[in-house]
């Protein structure tokens, strides 16, 4: 870490006003802000179907202070292509390009036009926040649930199949930066914005976002879950920049002083997992910590 | 300098991107569409069309990046067929509801199950509801004109636009094509100049959640709900026509072949029996005429070249003296009949007075062959319908036979 970090000097301008339409405790504001922040005025975003759409507000109000172009749930990606494509054939390639999409518009319905534009370096910064469900649609089963979670179309028998590894996909496209980052360690997502804005072609950025409305947990409680998420390593935070892994912020430390928290207690606070066993909590436990090892083995600890 | 040249539709589509100076083009392959994509980026690897060539990953994401493009300002252009068409469906509709100028050929093939690479209008037919502008061609020549015609139009109107033409009979045949000059062209087809002007201290968030009802802005001004937003995509097609026709009618005072007429007609004016058809048919029709002719039957052909917004007035005071007319269609309303053949009808029916005898033929459905005597037969057979005060009823499909 720097000794002195970049989130004491981040701009006083707030592009995020007052009265975004997100639920009440949502994560996604958390990070969204500092992530405007870190990128600037001369940024354009483009948003797929999503909680985001709802976040940028109703016609003809919006709180977000930065241009912003809507588009079909597939297509976070293949518009930001166009929105990169477009500037640069006017001459105006000093513009930030952002897309904000969700787990569902990536993990599921996104993944071939962010792929397709990975591949082809488009250059643009990629934001999957995760909130781990179709959220917006009300809480429906995405690639990127956890196992053991119940959601609106896994209501009787929780979710069966582990969370899909996206970053491991993502660090296949030969891309520059990819990082996850935490609405919950805020400073961690603005020095990574900075850092990513310099860079060229394609970025990629795993944002965990907790979701009190459908993972189960009173509002009030979001950075809290945030962080045991990240204290108990079942999300990880780290940067991958031409292909060198380093884990940052709240990790790094876990990583050094070895004081990891127990799955448990960041499953045991959430309605969503409470029909694991004890037994299938310990297998969770058993796959976090194999996962967690190989992290460590790859940051050079 | 204006040149004549022997080339295939699809070049004839790709050379007119490159007279519009087209910024964007974002393609994916599909056969028979794919030699424009490919003389396109021939192009710009060359250095002869300065813009960004996007070798998407797919159909779908070609619209979005042409919908991205021209939000920002760019002059965007693609192309598709049959499948990829459809994959395109959804960003259809996003591209009119935004209201972009995006031109996009379109190399008329059938729709699978079961596969055929080979022609028929199904395609572009099944999206005629999407807000686009559709406009059909019956040579190469009027391929690479109307690409042309149609970005003049669509900038004008704010309502996207495909240039619609018969996979290989016009995109794989090579015809004599007068290629305009450049100058000329720049002189017809200023740089586009997009309706909002993307300002980082102006922001705006576009195409976002719109309710039913009109809200206030911050101001207290009412903005529209949904349906105003819909109603000005209709009010612009409504009033489309006569832009088209001055766009069209002033591409034939610089080039010298006027498209004012949204229809083609051939040897109408005494006609006493009509084909009406759209796309290369037209052309087929009229040598058919022709041989009606000699055999004493005065007969004539129109073709539909705008389909979207529909010419209605035209079309139905082209044929207000005529009795008897087959209409010959490449696309069928599954479970009614040619979509043409509706749309001709309900367009009679404000009309007072002639009601004429009309039957439906549906050809060459996936590249089937459309013989001349078939052709002929037709008219025969739609004549004597008419004699025998019989006309009507189901469409006659022609060349379905095992």
């Amino acid at each position: 870490m720097s000794v002195q970090p970049a989130i004491l000097q981040y701009p006083e301008a707030e592009r995020i006003l007052p009265g975004t339409r997100t639920c009440a405790g949502c994560g996604v504001p958390i990070a969204y802000r500092f992530i405007l922040k870190a990128l600037g005025q001369k940024t354009i975003i483009s948003v797929p179907a999503c909680c985001v759409t709802i976040l940028h507000g109703i016609y003809p109000k919006t709180p977000i202070s930065a241009n912003t172009v809507n588009t079909t749930f597939a297509s976070a990606a293949s518009t930001a292509t166009g929105l990169v494509a477009g500037l640069k054939a006017t001459g105006r390639d000093d513009w930030t390009v952002l897309a904000m999409a969700g787990d569902g518009g990536t993990f599921d319905m996104g993944i071939q036009s962010l792929s397709g534009a990975a591949e082809r370096a488009t250059d643009f910064i990629y934001v999957c926040y995760d909130n781990e469900a179709y959220m917006n649609t009300g809480v429906q089963r995405s690639s990127a649930t956890p196992e053991g979670a119940l959601t609106t179309t896994t209501p009787v028998l929780p979710k069966q199949q582990p969370k899909k590894d996206f970053m491991q996909i993502m660090e296949a496209h030969h891309m520059p930066y990819l990082a996850t980052v935490s609405s919950s360690y805020p400073a961690d997502v603005y020095e990574k914005f900075e850092k990513a804005k310099e860079i060229r072609g394609t970025r990629f950025f795993h944002l965990s976002a907790p979701c009190p409305t459908g993972w189960w947990y009173p509002t009030k409680d979001t950075v809290k879950i945030g962080r045991m998420m990240v204290e108990s390593c079942v999300f990880v935070l780290y940067e991958i920049e031409n292909g060198e892994f380093r884990l940052t912020g709240k990790s790094l430390n876990i990583a050094k002083t070895g004081k990891k928290k127990p799955v448990n207690d960041y499953i045991a606070l959430q309605g969503r997992f409470k029909k694991m066993t004890p037994e299938q909590i310990a297998s969770y436990q058993s796959s976090v910590d194999a996962k967690w090892e190989a992290i460590l083995k790859r940051a050079g600890f | 300098m204006e040149r004549n040249l022997i080339i295939n539709g699809a070049q004839a589509a790709a050379e007119a991107a490159r007279l519009c100076r087209v910024q964007v083009v974002a393609a994916y392959p599909i056969t028979p569409q794919s030699k424009i994509p490919e003389t396109l980026s021939d192009y710009v690897e060359r250095g002869e069309l300065k813009a960004e060539f996007v070798r998407v990953e797919s159909e779908h994401s070609a619209m979005a990046v042409c919908t991205a493009a021209s939000i920002v300002g760019a002059r965007s252009f693609t192309a598709t067929a049959a499948n990829g068409l459809a994959y395109m469906h959804e960003q259809l509709h996003w591209a009119a509801g935004a209201r972009l100028p995006i031109v996009m050929p379109v190399t008329n093939r059938g729709m699978g199950a079961p596969w055929t690479i080979l022609n028929d209008t199904q395609d572009t037919i099944s999206q005629r509801d999407t807000g686009w502008m559709q406009f059909y061609c019956m040579n190469n020549q009027e391929v690479l004109d109307m690409v042309i015609v149609a970005f003049k139009a669509a900038e004008q109107l704010l309502v996207p636009c495909m240039v619609c033409f018969d996979g290989f009979r016009l995109s794989h045949t090579l015809m004599p094509v007068t290629v305009p000059d450049q100058e000329k062209v720049d002189s017809y087809l200023p740089p586009y100049v997009p309706y909002h002007k993307l300002d980082p201290d102006a922001p705006v968030n576009i195409n976002p959640v719109v309710m039913s009802d009109p809200i206030p802005d911050p101001n207290g001004l009412l903005s529209p709900g949904y349906m105003g937003f819909r109603y000005r995509l209709q009010q612009s097609l409504e009033g489309a026509l006569p832009v088209i026709s001055e766009a069209g009618a002033r591409y034939g005072e610089i080039f010298g072949r006027s498209y004012a007429d949204p229809l083609y007609r051939y040897r109408t004016e005494d006609a006493e029996f009509l084909f009406i058809t759209m796309g290369s048919l037209g052309s087929e029709a009229s040598d058919i005429a022709d041989m009606l002719r000699e055999e004493g039957i005065k007969a004539g052909v129109i073709g539909v070249r705008i389909y979207r917004p529909f010419p209605a007035e035209a079309l139905t005071d082209a044929i207000k003296d005529i009795k008897v007319a087959a209409v010959l269609e490449k696309a069928i309303s599954y479970g009614y009949e040619g979509p043409l053949m509706t749309e001709l009808k309900a367009a009679l029916y404000e009309q007072k007075g002639n009601r004429p005898a009309l039957s439906n033929f549906i050809f060459g459905l996936g590249g089937k062959d459309v013989p001349s005597g078939d052709l002929l037969n037709t008219a025969r057979e739609t004549i004597a319908a008419a004699k025998a005060g019989k006309p009507g009823g189901v469409p006659t499909w022609i060349g379905y036979g095992i």
